[in-house]
């Protein structure tokens, strides 16, 4: 459906992405994630024909996007960052517009309005002035923009970027609708919505792809071991020979603490239950008591971290009410 | 084309412009109607065209200053881009109907004529023949008006310049009798435009090296034409700025010379602007 491969784009000096390939197929729901400036809105604008490329290739459907623009931008519906309306205009009369620049004429262009409104739920607001609009009726207007013309891709870049929580879950219901009946492709950089929207996802880091698969796969491939953490009412020295006992452990590490002696031990393979009942018995045989023992399983938000460490501040706030600015301005 | 066409229309008689454009317009060359044909009860028309064209360098910069630039504010130009249509449908787009708006007052100009004619001998040929050369006139202006908005994200930035533009324009033949009609004065003038065009050139291209190349070949041409151009070169400056003056040639028509050779100037001067204007749209594309 949509092929990208060793796609570049330098800005001077300063590389935004860098050799990336990826295809994507038809019916999902991706999710495109990064931390700020990974160049996730660059490639999107790549992906669109709104930005050129410096070196590699984007194709549609077979249609390259710098070749062929007007075939390939023709199957993609396009929601930037920050929704591209006119505010002076009425949601009808821009979409109007959007929908006679996308080639839609008369009744079509009359039947295709009405379908779109009713699917983003624009109908109460549809004739009043998109200035007096909510953020989220105009991301709302925005995401109705890109559906006009049918295309079979709808990228949106950031779609819930600046909405308070209620617009967020509303937002994303329509992204989950939407990915029933066409492919969609969104951006963000809060894992939670990816992870609750996405069959599957793509990192990115620096301008490269860093992983790529369903968010279950990509846990089990690219995680470290999982971990079983315990504190027990004995010392440290006695818990390292209890546990030692216990078959299947690959590695330990004892600290003490004010119960006794916490201790972290990672296993390779196998059932961690079975490894949880082994460990239980081994410290009840010998009467120390467990005062916890939990299975730590590894999750994508420790992927993500992984796979892009070397900028943690991205990561701290999950809404960064920075990035709305010129989101309110007239 | 037409739903840029459509959707400028909307946008223009949404906004206060394009009736403020209008108004002065016609209160403009009203005023000139109202002395020249009715208090000195001259019967050429003409002239009241030659008094109103100095309104251009208020209204064109008004009309045009928000047509790419608040697109780019707005960034409602990432919509252009992404969206089935080049870029020059989307310039043409907007030029068309920059043009339209410029009409309608011209149309109810265009009665000005037929209703002297009621009360006495108009010269119709003439005035008609002006009328047509100001419609060309303003329309030339707007054009150089959409460049100058696409240069920049900021209305105010590109109505500024673009009075500043018209006003030289206008003055550009009385500024030629003052300027150096010696060849050393206009090797320095030419020098000075060359150094500002390599400026324009590196800002647009964001490429020093492609400014300094252009630069050194229009320097090395310049002086080669200084060493043997001899007389020629010698009152280039006021011969140039007194060509390249776009009211100059509108005047030939009021003074009843139907000039071929202007009407192709101006319909050069729009492509070339349109066509510079959909060059610094792309370009937006590649940095």
């Amino acid at each position: 459906m949509i092929s990208v491969s060793h796609l570049t784009k330098r800005y001077g000096d300063f590389t935004a992405v860098e050799d990336l390939s990826f295809t994507i197929d038809d019916g999902h729901v991706y999710g495109f994630l990064g931390p700020n400036g990974a160049g996730k809105s660059t490639t999107m604008n790549i992906m669109t024909g709104c930005l050129s490329a410096t070196a590699g290739k984007v194709e549609i459907d077979g249609c390259d996007i710098f070749e062929e623009p007007k075939k390939a931008k023709s199957r993609i519906g396009y929601l930037p960052e920050q929704p591209p309306l006119y505010m002076s205009e009425s949601p009808l009369e821009y979409l109007r517009f959007v929908g006679e620049a996308k080639g839609l004429r008369g009744e079509a262009l009359q039947g295709q309005i009405r379908d779109v409104v009713e699917q983003t739920g624009i109908e109460s607001v549809q004739r009043r002035r998109i200035s007096d609009l909510s953020k989220g009726y105009r991301q709302r207007v925005g995401i109705a923009q890109a559906l006009l013309g049918n295309p079979r891709v709808i990228i949106l870049d950031e779609p819930t970027v600046g909405l308070d929580p209620i617009q967020i879950i509303e937002i994303r219901d329509l992204i989950r609708r939407l990915g029933e009946s066409h492919t969609v492709i969104f951006s963000s950089h809060i894992l939670s919505e990816v992870q609750a929207i996405c069959d599957q996802i793509l990192i990115i880091h620096k301008g490269r792809l860093v992983a790529f698969g369903r968010p279950a796969e990509l846990e089990r491939q690219l995680l470290a071991p999982e971990e079983l953490l315990l504190t027990a009412e004995a010392s440290p020295e006695e818990t390292a020979a209890l546990l030692g006992a216990v078959p299947g452990i690959t590695s330990l590490e004892t600290s003490p603490c004010r119960e006794g002696t916490r201790a972290s031990l990672r296993f390779a393979g196998g059932d961690p239950t079975n490894l949880s009942r082994s460990v239980f018995f081994a410290f009840a045989g010998a009467g120390k008591a467990l005062v916890e023992l939990t299975h730590k399983k590894a999750s994508l938000e420790d992927l993500f971290l992984q796979l892009t460490e070397d900028t943690p501040e991205a990561l701290g706030t999950p809404e960064k009410p920075a990035e709305t600015k010129g989101g309110e301005a007239e | 084309m037409t739903a840029v066409l459509r959707h400028e229309w909307r946008l223009y008689f949404h906004s206060l412009t394009a009736y403020v454009f209008g108004a002065f317009l016609l209160a403009f060359v009203g005023i000139g109607a109202l002395m020249y044909n009715i208090q000195q009860a001259v019967s050429s028309f003409e002239l009241v065209l030659s008094f109103g064209c100095l309104i251009f360098v208020v209204i064109v910069p008004i009309l045009t200053m928000r047509i790419i630039a608040e697109e780019r504010k707005q960034k409602t130009d990432q919509l252009l881009y992404a969206l089935p249509i080049t870029t020059t449908q989307v310039v043409v787009g907007k030029y068309l109907a920059l043009l339209t708006v410029y009409l309608i007052p011209l149309a109810v100009i265009c009665l000005y004529p037929l209703i002297f004619a009621q009360y006495g001998d108009v010269y119709l040929l003439t005035a008609y023949g002006s009328l047509l050369a100001f419609f060309l006139l303003g329309a030339a202006f707007i054009a150089v008006g959409v460049f100058l908005s696409s240069l920049t994200d900021n209305q105010g930035f590109a109505a500024g310049i673009g009075i500043a533009v018209i006003l030289f324009n206008y003055y550009s033949v009385s500024l030629a009798e003052y300027v150096s009609a010696s060849a050393l004065g206009t090797l320095a003038a030419l020098g000075l435009l060359l150094i500002a065009l390599v400026g324009i050139i590196q800002y647009l291209t964001k490429n020093d090296r492609l400014g300094y190349w252009v630069g050194a070949v229009l320097l090395a041409v310049l002086v080669v034409c200084y060493f043997t151009g001899g007389e020629s070169f010698e009152s280039l400056l006021p011969s140039l700025m007194t060509t390249l003056s776009l009211f100059e040639r509108f005047y030939a028509f009021v003074n009843g010379v139907f000039d071929m050779t202007a009407v192709v100037y101006y319909l050069s001067v729009i492509v070339f602007f349109l066509f510079l204007s959909v060059q610094s749209l792309e370009k937006r594309r590649y940095n």
